[in-house]
Formats: C-alpha cells, structure tokens, sequence
C-alpha cells in the first residue's frame, strides 16, 4: 500500500511535467454543471480560508489597536487607535527575554542533537543489507504505538539527573521514529542502488560513501527534518512544563503560557469591578503583543519553508 | 555490512533507553510506588492489581472513560472527513496556482504552538474576547465558554479541527497527485462531469491511503494528550475537560501517587494498542489494505 503511495509521489514530477506540455486546461470546455461545481468548489474554499485566516489576523489587528476599542467590539478587520504599547510593555519584561535566549539554545542544540540521530540512522534503514533490519524497523515502530507512559518517563529523566537542567531540553525527544522513517523512505526514492554498488566496487568504505555521496544529496530532506524537529522544540511547552522548576531555564513557551493564562482566572471570575477590567484590558493587550512575538521567527521563516512541504517525501513509510 | 550499525547505533541506544526503558517502568502499576521509592532496587512493595481495582472503583471511572471516548470519537467524526474533503476539492480546482496559494493558508495553523492556539481561544471566545465584545455591543450580553462546562468539547474539537485539518490534506493531496492524468481525459470525453470524476476515479485513487488513515485513527480513538485539555481546563469545566490522561498528570505528577498513576496511564494504552489491532485485523480482512 505505501509502496503505491511512493511510486505515486514519484509519477507526480512527470506528471506536472506531462501537464505543462499539454494545454494549460483541458480541452474540453466545462459544461454548464461544472461550471456550477467549480464556483461552488472555490467558495467553499474561499470560506475555508477566511476561517483559517481571520483569528490570526484579529489577534495581529487588535495587538495594535486601543484596549477601549477591542473591549467594546468596536476592532473586527482592522487597528482602531493605532498603539504599540502592549509591546513596548511585554518587551518591558524581562521574562521575555530570558525565555527568548534559552528557546534559541534549546532549539538550535537540539535541532543538532535531532539530526544527529535521524539522518544517518534513516540512511542505514534504507539499506537493504543492514544485517537484522527488520528487526530493528520493529523495535522503532513499536514505539510508536506503545510506550511505557507519563509516569515511568518522568522517572527515567528524573534516574538519569535530567529534572531541573536545561540539558533535559535538548536531549529528550532525540528523535521521531516517524520523521526516521520519512528520512528513510527519501533515501530509498532517491539514492539510486547502483550509485552506492558504484562506489563500492571503487573502494569507497561505508563513511566515505555517506559523507561524500549520501549526504551531499541529502540537502531538502535535511532541510524538512530541520524544519519539524525546529519547529516542534519552538513550540514545545511540555516537557519544559514537566521537568524544570527554575525560571531561569524557562523556555519562551512556558513564559508566554504564564504571560496569557495568568491572569484569566481573574478576568473570568470577576468581570464587574472596574479595576479588574482595567486590569483586564492591559493584560489583554499584553497578551495579543506575545502571542505575535513568541510566533515572530515562525511568521517571518513561513514563506521560505512552505515550498517544502509539497514535496512528496512528507510521506513517511511503514514498509 | 557491519559497520553501517555506527550509523544506526546512537539512535537504537537512544530509543531503547528513552522508549523501552520506561516501559520496564510498567511494573511500578504493580506496586505501591511513591516518590521515595527507587525503580531500579525494587524497593517498592508488590500491589497486584489493586491499583487498576482503585481506579474501576472510582467513583468517577466512568466520566474519565467517556470523557476521553466522546472528545475522540468526535473530534475523529469531523477531523477524519475534513481532510479528504478538503483535498478532493483542492485537486478539483480548476487554477494550480489558487490551489497552491490555499494550501499554504491551509497548512500555516498546523505550525502554531499549543500554548498560542488556547491563548488565542481565551482571546476569542473568552469572558474580554472578541465574541463576547462583539455580542456584548450588539446587546447579546457575555457568555462564558469557559466556564461552561457544555463548551469544552465544541471548543476544543474545533480548534483542533482549525489548526490541523489542513496539514492532514497533504497525505491525500500527495496520492491524488498520483492520479493519471489519462484516467480523467478519458472519463471526460465519456462526458462525466467533475463531481461524476471525483467519484469515479479521485476517491479510488486514495483509498488506499483513506484505509490506512482510518486504522491510525480507530486504534487513537481513546488517545488524547492530556497537553492541550490541561490547557483548557477551568474549576467550572472539569465536568468533561477531565479526560485519562490529565487524571494521570495529576495524580502522577502531580500528587504523586506513581503506581496508580501509571496503571491508569497503562489501561489507556492497552485500550489504544487492541483498538489498532482490532482495526488493522479487520482492514486486512476486508481489504488488502493493513499497516504491517
């Protein structure tokens, strides 16, 4: 089954290729009905759209706008009295800042780590004359679907001295079994047999032939791997919730977290007072500015690596 | 062939420390396990199954279990179709480059941290958020989907639904791009209309991958993170925001009851792991269609 899927993403390229050098749209011209289908077909995705959209793009607009006016329902599409003062007042803390660097740490040792062990690890899964590969594909899929849970996982960092240390940040979550396997399918599509037999019989040694062969071809998929593995320790909030206590490690998430919940309790519960809405409202507006900065360097990287998840390897592989 | 194992050894040590060794750990469910308690000399006294009948006999057993079912099953019953949909449609449009553009749009949530995906919710739809600002201008008065209880699952299902049903179209896009393009030509010139094509030749083509998703998705239909309803919850919507996996959070970690922590947290999985069987033995009967 996932053999069809691969060949699939494989005839896609020639395809695209086939496409280009028929006419640009079929030759038949669409019949009434389909041209009711197709009008029908984009708005829904139009509607789609707008509700993927318009959340982000409130919090973006009402991160600008006067606390008075997003309160009173008067902010819906676009700032109303312009400011910037929840950000001058978030970038006032120095929490941010803090939880700022140690994301940046965490995420680009750990991106290393993750590579570490994914690339090479997915290059030798790819050979069919890996001695017991079977067995070890097993061992790795396994967990993918059991595991020994919450509580013995605490237990083992806590055994191994991780609680309470930043190296626990960049160590757990090694690696993704299913971002191995993707790794894997990618060389098996695309590291011709031959080009490795070629280079055996030119005396090339297994290391010899990964750095100099294997991973100069490696580039997009190093390229999505850097991508998941970054983007989910930028995200992470868990294990930092999990396993630190002191607030000097706390990663940006954890700080964002404490920087939008905080105060909710209060806001909710009592809403009558007016200092607590005045409270309300400045935190607010805190909260719109932080969820924009904490998202900045995903926001600004997006454009540049959205290119990479049409490709077909996004597809991992069981078999 | 041996020395590829260097490529492959740091990873397999990783993995077997880091998912294997835990599930050694399995046996403190056993145990009267407390913090002070160490894993390794089994100094922890044997429990037998005393554990699992605390937690059947919990006077909330029943709430956790269906808890945790129904915020599954439903959000399985809107986020399993969505992406199909949502990819046939794409594939049907007439302009590439529209179709580019959406899937973009469609995949930015999916990058989205957890902590700013509830953030945003308590933005939207709290007691100060835009909602509730704008019903409250229109004279509609504040409702508070936090703190009603009914308002968890909605909330919860749509955002995940939001934030990832995009991202799951990829899989389906993938296999329909496949599709030779012959297939649909001559399924035009026999006069089938596109919507007649969707059928006739889109949906054959992925159902391959439908079956495969489907078994993934019955074998987690009792497996949701307690990471994002830990972030949803209030005091007033415990009601259904207490799900199996916060329970364990809590009385794991929190409170420290380890041994029953982790029997709960084991009962769970088993669940997930003779669902997937159970889906996998069914799909390989049927069809020829299985994960392994």
């Amino acid at each position: 089954m996932v053999n069809t899927m691969i060949r699939a993403l494989q005839n896609r390229a020639i395809e695209r290729k086939e496409a280009r050098n028929r006419s640009r749209r079929s030759p038949i011209r669409p019949s009434k009905g389909d041209k009711v289908f197709y009008a029908i077909n984009g708005i829904f995705l139009l509607i789609l759209a707008v509700i993927v959209i318009y959340p982000m793009w409130f919090i973006i607009v009402a991160s600008f706008s006067d606390p008075d006016a997003v309160l009173n329902g008067k902010v819906w599409a676009w700032p109303v009295g312009f400011t910037i003062s929840g950000y001058t007042n978030l970038l006032k803390e120095k929490a941010i800042w803090t939880g700022y660097r140690n994301t940046i740490i965490y995420v680009t040792l750990g991106t290393l780590w993750n590579l570490f062990l994914t690339i090479p690890a997915g290059w030798a899964l790819s050979r069919k004359d890996l001695p017991f590969r079977k067995v070890i594909m097993w061992i790795m899929i396994v967990t993918m679907f059991f595991g020994g849970g919450l509580i013995p996982y605490y237990l083992l960092v806590s055994t191994l001295g991780l609680v309470n240390s930043p190296l626990s940040q960049i160590l757990l979550g090694g690696v993704s079994v299913y971002n191995l396997f993707m790794v894997k399918s990618y060389y098996t599509t695309n590291i011709p047999q031959e080009t490795i037999e070629a280079a055996e019989v030119d005396g090339c040694g297994e290391f010899r032939t990964f750095f100099s062969i294997v991973l100069p071809l490696s580039k997009p998929i190093i390229a999505v791997m850097i991508l998941f593995y970054a983007v989910g320790r930028w995200n992470n909030y868990f294990d930092a919730l999990i396993f630190l206590s002191s607030e000097e490690y706390f990663p940006l998430q954890l700080v964002l977290h404490n920087i939008l919940m905080a105060a909710e309790e209060a806001s909710t519960s009592a809403s009558g007072s007016d200092t607590i809405l005045e409270a309300t409202k400045t935190a607010n507006q805190i909260r719109y500015s932080s969820i924009i900065v904490s998202s900045l360097p995903i926001i600004i990287a997006y454009p540049f690596i959205q290119k990479y998840f049409n490709q077909g390897f996004l597809v991992g592989s069981f078999k | 062939m041996w020395p590829l194992y260097v490529f492959i050894l740091p990873t397999l040590l990783y993995v077997i420390l880091f998912c294997y060794a835990p599930m050694y750990g399995i046996v403190i469910a056993f145990q009267d396990f407390t913090p002070a308690d160490d894993i390794i000399s089994g100094t922890a006294s044997w429990a037998g199954m005393a554990n699992f009948e605390r937690f059947f006999s919990l006077y909330n057993f029943w709430d956790l279990f269906s808890n945790t079912f129904l915020l599954c099953l439903f959000g399985f019953l809107i986020g399993f179709p969505l992406p199909i949909i949502v990819a046939l449609s794409l594939n049907a449009m007439r302009g590439k480059k529209a179709s580019k553009i959406l899937q973009t749009i469609f995949y930015a949530p999916h990058f989205i941290s957890l902590v700013v995906l509830v953030g945003m919710l308590y933005l939207l739809f709290g007691q100060m958020g835009l909602v509730n600002n704008i019903g409250n201008a229109l004279g509609l008065g504040r409702y508070s989907f936090f703190l009603e209880a009914k308002a968890f699952r909605p909330l919860f299902i749509f955002s995940g639904n939001w934030q990832d049903f995009g991202w799951s179209a990829i899989i389906y896009l993938a296999a329909l791009a496949g599709v030779d393009p012959q297939l649909h030509e001559a399924a035009e010139v026999d006069g089938a209309s596109r919507v007649r094509r969707i059928f006739a030749v889109d949906l054959p083509a992925i159902m391959p991958t439908i079956s495969v998703m489907l078994i993934l998705s019955i074998g987690s239909l009792m497996s949701v993170g307690y990471e994002k309803a830990l972030l949803m919850q209030t005091d007033a919507n415990l009601q259904y925001s207490e799900i199996i996996s916060t329970y364990v959070y809590k009385m794991g970690l929190k409170g420290g009851d380890y041994g029953f922590a982790t029997a709960v947290g084991l009962f769970n999985s088993a669940i997930n792991l003779v669902l997937l069987l159970i889906a996998n033995t069914l799909s390989k009967k049927f069809s020829e269609n299985s994960l392994w």
